[in-house]
């Protein structure tokens, strides 16, 4: 294979014999390589924003049908832990952002250190997503399986707020599951890092992994105000 | 690639990003009838680009990342219209007004 691509080889720009060894046959150079990985993260990304979309979709149909169910279910969502948990993980973007800047520059501890605190901002909203989780379980909000649903303060809105409720585990458990895929995201970057594969000419597992710890960060800047802000100031319970 | 962008932006970018989130979180306890969704949603519609531009450094990216970037909006624009077209004129559904 190699002698018949040879003639190839010897008119193509750059030199493949001094490459970088993680440049792959059929990209010409590490740019073209970064930016082609660079593409295909945001081609996943899309497919990302179709699916969180879908269920952003749904719950502003089901909002707009029932205001006043919907309203008083804000009543058991605490903006505050939301607003703490918002503030988490723009400080773990931060990092994370500091992290592939650490990564192009060469500068190897640092990078290690921007992922393990990414890392720990990242278990910190999912330990405060629990804690959240916990509240609506002890008050009875969780109307998935039946023995710890009530909503007798306002019988009249009992059965559509059971549909706010399944919107709510639903999307920020599906935000809490992609936290968890970035964690394991981030640790695989990690060691990768302490063995050394990242240098100013390869840092690209960094940057996309990076795309990716952002989009999730997008997402809940969407649920924060979806979820716990709009409603506040209607008292109906 | 691209030049890398300083410390100093990152910090700014992410300051901004925790003062909207206060400003946000404050505006929602003030009673502005429709304009609370309207404002939430700017102010989270802001902190996106942000995240997008300088976090996530689309800026800096080749114009065919950005036009793909921007496509993912431009389809999730479609979607989402096409779901209000429909239900948001539904005068005849429960509870009256959709609004």
């Amino acid at each position: 294979m190699a002698d018949t691509h040879s003639t190839v080889a010897e008119h193509s720009e750059p030199d493949h014999t001094a490459h970088s060894p993680h440049l792959r046959h059929h990209f010409d150079d590490m740019a073209q390589q970064f930016d082609s990985a660079t593409l295909g993260m945001w081609v996943f990304l899309l497919t990302e924003i179709m699916f969180f979309g879908g269920m952003f979709g749904a719950y502003t149909v089901y909002r707009a049908m029932y205001p006043e169910a919907f309203a008083s279910s804000s009543q058991y969502m605490n903006p505050l832990y939301g607003a703490m948990n918002t503030a988490v993980l723009i400080v773990s973007s931060l990092t994370m952002a500091l992290a592939v800047r650490a990564a192009r520059l060469g500068e190897q501890k640092v990078l290690q250190l921007f992922l393990i605190l990414t890392m720990i901002f990242g278990l910190a909203f999912l330990v405060i997503k629990g804690f959240e989780y916990h509240e609506h379980w002890v008050d009875n909000k969780v109307p998935l399986f039946g023995g710890h649903w009530d909503y007798s303060e306002a019988p009249q809105f009992a059965r559509q707020a059971q549909i706010l409720f399944c919107f709510y585990f639903f999307m920020t458990g599906f935000h809490a599951l992609h936290m968890v895929v970035g964690l394991g995201l981030m640790t695989t970057i990690f060691m990768m890092a302490r063995r050394g594969t990242f240098s100013p000419s390869y840092f690209t597992p960094v940057e996309v992994s990076g795309l990716y710890w952002h989009f999730v960060d997008i997402v809940w800047i969407f649920l924060f105000p979806l979820l716990y802000l709009i409603g506040r100031t209607k008292k109906l319970i | 690639m691209h030049s890398i962008p300083s410390v100093r932006t990152y910090v700014i970018i992410w300051a901004t990003l925790t003062v909207m989130t206060f400003v946000t979180y404050y505006v929602a306890q003030i009673e502005l009838g429709a304009w609370n969704i309207v404002v939430a949603l700017l102010i989270a519609f802001f902190k996106m680009m942000l995240v997008i531009l300088f976090f996530m450094n689309v800026k800096a990216d080749s114009p065919l990342t950005k036009l793909f970037a921007g496509a993912g909006f431009f389809w999730l624009i479609l979607l989402l219209g096409q779901f209000f077209i429909d239900y948001l004129t539904r005068t005849w559904m429960p509870e009256g007004t959709m609004w």
